[in-house]
C-alpha cells in the first residue's frame, strides 16, 4: 500500500485508475487494457516528474519524512556487507536512535554510523523516531575514535527530526553530548563523509555531520529548527510552517548554493520512496567517489581540509 | 500614578541616554522584593538580599572582570548582512536594526585583551540583551576571533555566555557556527591555552550543543538556566511538570555538567587563580618569605 502526500493527489488518481484497469483484465473480462493502461502510465509518469522538479520546500519537507523513504537499515543492507553493529556508550547505555559499526563498503573497512527512524510503529519506539539521547551521541563519539585509531573511514547516514528534548536526556547532558560529537568528527584524521538522507534536524544533526565530504539526497531538508518549530517561535502561529520551510532555505539547492553541503545526489523522478533501489546506489556511488578524492592525503591534511572546508562556510557570500 | 512616574523622565534627562535605568526600582524575579537600581547595580547587578543574579550587559561585564576595569577591545569581523532576506513577522533586517539601536552593539558577541590580576586574558561576552545572544554568522565569527586572538597572544579565553541559541534568521547559516566555532576551539586546545566558559542565565540551544560546553573548566552562576531544550519544549514533549531546580546551574553541576557555581563577587578571584594555575603562574600575592634563620 503506498502512502500517497496530499500534493500527489493527480497522481495518485492516475495510478489508481491505473491499478482498476488491471485488476479487471486480471479478473477475466475481455477488455482491451493494454492501450489505456500505457497511455495512463505515461501520463503519470509525467505528471510525477513535473511534481518533482518543482517540489516547493514544504513538499520537500513532507518527502523527507516520508514514512516510506529508505532509512539507515535499507542503506545497509545493500550498501555494506559484514555490518557489524557496536552498541553503547560505556558510560550510561546504548542509545538505539543512533546506530553503527564496522561494515565493509565497496572492498574497504569503514565505520558507518547513522540515526534510524524505524520503519514500523515497534521499530519507531525502539528507535525513538531516530530522535537520540546523549548515549546516542557518545556512541557515535566512540566509536568515531576507534575508527581513527584504526584508520577506518566513517561514513555517516543523517536522518533525524533533532535530538531529543527530555527530562532524561538533559539530566545527561544533551547539549555535552552534542557538543562533544561534532567536535569528534571535526577532529578525526581520517576522511569522513556524510550523507543527509531525509531530515538533518538541527544540532541532532550536526552532531554527526561534521565532515570532509556533506552530500544531500535532493529531496532531503537540513535545517537549523523544523518549520514547525520556527513557525512557532518566529510567527508564534504553528501553521506558518509552509512559510517558514520556504523562508529559512531548507533544500538541498538552497544550502548547495550556501556552501553548506558540497553535492546534491539526484533522487528518480518521484523521489526515494519511490525507487528506494536506484536511490541507495546513487548514494553509494557518491560516498564511494566523495572518500576517493581523500586517498592520498595525511591525517593532517584531512583534518585541515574538513576545518577550512567549515571556516570558509559563510565567508563568501 | 506614583511619583516615579512623574520623576522618572527628569532624571532621565539628567543621567542622559544610555545606561538609564527604566525604573528605579527592580523587582526580584525571585521574592518579589523592590530595590534601589543603583543598589544593584552598585553589588554587580545581583539583588542584594536574595543574590538573586539579574543578566549583566557585556560592558558591565567587561568592566567587573579586568584588573582596573580596563581593556582593549578586539575587533569583530564584518559578516554577510542577512543572507537568507529573511523575514517573519518582521524582517530580520529591521530587527538587527532595532536590536542595534536598542544595545549600541553591532551584535551579539563583544572581545576584550587585558589583564586579569595581571594576566593577560581574552574575554568574550555573549550578551542576552542583542536578540536574546543569539547565534548567527556575526557571533560565531566573534567568538572564532576570539580563540584564535587567545592562541595567537598565548592567553587563556574565558567566555562569559548567555543565548537562547541559535539565531533561526539565519537559518543553516546559524547552525553552521556551531562546528566553524568548535574548529577555533580545538585550535586554542591545540595551543594548549586553558578555555574557560562562565555559564549565566539563561544559556540554551545550539549555544550550549557547542562551544559554550567545550569549556576546559566550566563555571556556572548561581541559579542559571542551562540546558540543551528549553523546559517549555521539554514540557509540551512529555506533557508533564519539570521538577524543581531542573536546567539550573546547581542541578547540572550535581550532574557532572559543571565544575563549579561561583557567585558573582567571587568569579575574577576564581577566574584569575585558574588561569594562574593552569599557566602556571606564581600566586599573585607569593606568601611571606620566613626569614631563614641564622645561626
Amino acid at each position: 500500500m503506498r502512502t500517497y502526500l496530499d500534493f500527489e493527489k493527480p497522481v495518485a488518481e492516475l495510478e489508481a485508475r491505473i491499478e482498476e484497469l488491471r485488476a479487471l483484465a486480471a479478473s477475466g473480462e475481455a477488455v482491451a487494457i493494454a492501450e489505456d493502461v500505457a497511455r495512463l502510465e505515461a501520463k503519470s509518469e509525467l505528471a510525477l516528474s513535473e511534481l518533482y522538479e518543482n517540489l516547493t520546500p514544504w513538499q520537500k519537507t513532507q518527502v523527507a519524512r516520508h514514512p516510506q523513504r529508505p532509512h539507515f537499515s535499507d542503506y545497509i543492507a545493500k550498501l555494506f556487507d559484514e555490518f557489524t553493529p557496536l552498541a553503547g556508550d560505556r558510560k550510561f547505555g546504548d542509545d538505539q536512535a543512533i546506530i553503527g559499526g564496522f561494515a565493509r563498503f565497496a572492498g574497504q573497512s569503514v565505520c558507518v554510523i547513522g540515526h534510524e527512524k524505524g520503519s514500523t510503529t515497534e521499530a519507531r519506539i525502539t528507535h525513538n523516531f531516530g530522535m537520540a539521547r546523549p548515549e546516542g551521541y557518545r556512541k557515535a563519539v566512540r566509536l568515531m575514535e576507534l575508527a581513527d585509531r584504526f584508520e577506518v573511514p566513517v561514513v555517516t547516514l543523517v536522518d533525524t527530526a533533532g535530538a531529543y528534548p527530555g527530562i532524561d536526556a538533559e539530566e545527561r547532558g544533551q547539549a555535552e553530548a552534542i557538543a562533544r560529537s561534532t567536535d569528534a568528527g571535526l577532529a578525526l584524521g581520517v576522511p569522513n563523509v556524510s550523507v543527509i538522507i531525509g531530515e538533518g534536524g538541527s544540532g541532532g544533526a550536526i552532531a554527526i555531520a561534521t565532515a570532509n565530504k556533506v552530500l544531500m539526497l535532493e529531496h532531503s531538508i537540513y535545517s537549523v529548527i523544523s518549520p514547525e518549530g520556527a513557525a512557532s517561535i518566529l510567527w508564534r502561529d504553528t501553521t506558518k510552517a509552509q512559510e517558514a520551510a520556504t523562508n529559512m532555505k531548507i533544500t538541498a539547492q538552497d544550502l548547495l548554493k550556501f556552501g553548506v553541503v558540497d553535492e546534491i545526489i539526484a533522487e528518480p523522478a518521484g523521489g526515494a520512496h519511490r525507487h528506494p533501489d536506484a536511490t541507495i546506489s546513487a548514494t553509494g556511488k557518491a560516498i564511494q567517489t566523495a572518500l576517493a578524492g581523500f586517498n592520498d592525503l595525511s591525517r593532517e591534511q584531512v583534518r585541515s581540509l574538513r576545518a577550512e572546508k567549515f571556516l570558509a562556510i559563510g565567508r563568501n557570500l | 500614578m506614583n511619583w516615579i512616574s512623574n520623576v522618572g523622565p527628569k532624571i532621565r534627562s539628567f543621567l542622559g541616554r544610555r545606561e538609564v535605568p527604566e525604573n528605579l526600582w527592580i523587582k526580584c524575579p525571585e521574592t518579589g522584593q523592590l530595590v534601589f537600581h543603583k543598589d544593584v547595580e552598585a553589588n554587580q547587578w545581583v539583588i542584594p538580599g536574595s543574590n538573586y543574579h539579574m543578566r549583566m550587559g557585556a560592558s558591565a561585564r567587561m568592566k567587573s572582570t579586568f584588573d582596573n576595569e580596563t581593556w582593549l577591545d578586539i575587533a569583530v569581523p564584518g559578516v554577510a548582512a542577512d543572507p537568507l532576506k529573511f523575514r517573519d513577522e518582521k524582517k530580520y533586517a529591521d530587527r538587527i536594526r532595532d536590536a542595534r539601536a536598542k544595545t549600541g552593539a553591532q551584535d551579539a558577541v563583544k572581545l576584550g585583551y587585558g589583564k586579569l590580576e595581571g594576566v593577560p586574558v581574552v574575554v568574550a561576552v555573549q550578551d542576552f540583551d542583542f536578540m536574546g545572544g543569539s547565534l548567527g554568522m556575526a557571533a560565531g565569527e566573534a567568538v572564532i576571533k576570539g580563540l584564535e586572538t587567545a592562541v595567537e597572544k598565548k592567553s587563556p579565553f574565558i567566555l562569559f555566555v548567555a543565548s537562547g541559541g541559535a539565531r533561526m534568521q539565519e537559518g543553516i547559516l546559524s547552525l553552521m557556527q556551531m562546528p566553524r566555532t568548535t574548529v577555533a576551539v580545538q585550535r586554542l586546545r591545540m595551543a594548549k591555552k586553558p578555555y574557560i566558559v562562565v555559564l549565566t542565565n539563561p544559556t540554551t540551544g545550539g549555544v550550549t550543543a557547542s562551544y559554550a560546553m567545550l569549556g576546559d573548566v566550566q563555571i556556572a552562576e548561581p541559579g542559571a538556566l542551562i540546558g540543551f531544550a528549553g523546559p517549555r519544549v521539554i514540557e509540551q514533549t512529555i506533557r508533564e511538570k519539570l521538577p524543581a531546580g531542573f536546567q539550573r546551574a546547581e542541578y547540572l553541576r550535581d550532574h557532572g555538567m559543571v565544575d563549579i557555581v561561583v557567585h558573582r563577587h567571587e568569579m575574577r578571584k576564581t577566574l584569575a587563580r585558574l588561569c594562574r594555575l593552569m599557566t602556571k603562574v606564581p600566586a599573585a600575592e607569593p606568601p611571606a618569605l620566613v626569614a631563614p634563620a641564622r645561626a
